[in-house]
């Protein structure tokens, strides 16, 4: 099992993706987005940073790169993807996942650490934590409001592929604990399959004890393991 | 052929939270400007040549849907004049 992390011009948390990845015993590697993926790739990272200046809307220059058609291919397949932040941004833009992250409510870019309630404990992305767990995880975005149509939004819910929702430490879903105004808390979905997940908050920078002041992130890329 | 310049303009959905407006709007009236609400689009003018108004329009049209716009958030219109 060797994990991809695509690396897109202005990526910038895909060395960190690598790292913490290699700390759990999983081995990952960089791929420039133009190398295309390898032949038969074990599971991909779509890694954050600010891949094309974020010109036009966050996400959308990287979503429509080749390379995406084989993101887009190996999904289909069943090979896990995870979008982390900007990669969350380029799985909605590519179509990947439901929805689309925009400004945040606050109009701010937003540093800090959030709680998040894990909705699905049967998932790859979460089988390490049980269902109603609160974890810690960092968020790092200006662009992390999820915003997605009522009757789309009607059928997410339905279809149970909220992963994510952002809480307060007790678990409660509530408005303060909302850091960007999203909708619904939602912090992070899963795509058609539930094998493509994903989120604004970074796992990868809640993995390494040496470095986070949370570990809690280490089990969604245990889902690569 | 005719060359054409189409004009797309994306802005937000009604109803869709546009924080960087708000913002502008509080700026404005921070200059002492009075008003009860802004709006702000993006524009695109597309130069091209087509047979004539009907493609050069649906050929922007494609654009705007593929990538100008984000149908999730995004409402869009398309104006052709030839050039």
């Amino acid at each position: 099992m060797t994990v991809s992390v695509v690396q897109f011009g202005g990526s910038n948390c895909d060395r960190d993706a690598v790292r913490a990845l290699r700390h759990l015993g999983i081995d990952a590697e960089r791929r420039w987005h133009e190398d295309g993926l390898p032949a038969d790739p074990d599971g991909i990272v779509l890694p954050g940073g600010f891949s094309y200046g974020d010109y036009l809307r966050a996400g959308a220059m990287a979503a429509r790169a080749p390379i995406m058609a084989e993101v887009r291919e190996a999904a289909e397949a069943g090979i896990p993807v995870l979008g982390v932040c900007n990669g969350a941004q380029i799985g909605s833009e590519s179509g990947l996942t439901p929805g689309a992250f925009t400004t945040n409510a606050s109009a701010r870019f937003q540093c800090e650490p959030v709680h998040l309630r894990v909705e699905r404990a049967d998932t790859p992305w979460t089988a390490a934590y049980d269902e109603g767990d609160v974890i810690e995880v960092p968020i790092a975005h200006g662009e992390g409001r999820f915003e997605i149509e009522a009757d789309a939004h009607e059928e997410l819910v339905a279809d149970d592929r909220v992963l994510f929702r952002y809480c307060d430490e007790a678990g409660n879903a509530t408005d303060e604990a909302n850091p960007n105004g999203s909708t619904d808390n939602v912090a992070g979905v899963l795509g058609e399959h539930e094998t493509v997940a994903v989120l604004m908050p970074h796992p990868e920078r809640a993995t390494l004890p040496d470095v986070a002041t949370s570990t809690d992130g280490a089990g969604v890329l245990e889902a690569f393991s | 052929m005719t060359e054409f310049t189409a004009t797309v303009t994306v802005r937000l959905k009604r109803g869709v939270l546009d924080p960087e407006a708000e913002t502008t709007k509080k700026a404005l009236e921070r200059l002492g400007f009075e008003l009860s609400a802004l709006r702000s689009a993006d524009r695109f003018e597309l130069d091209l040549e087509a047979a004539d108004a009907e493609e050069a329009e649906t050929r922007a049209d494609e654009m705007a849907e593929r990538l100008l716009a984000n149908p999730t958030i995004h409402d869009y219109d398309v104006a052709v004049a030839e050039r």
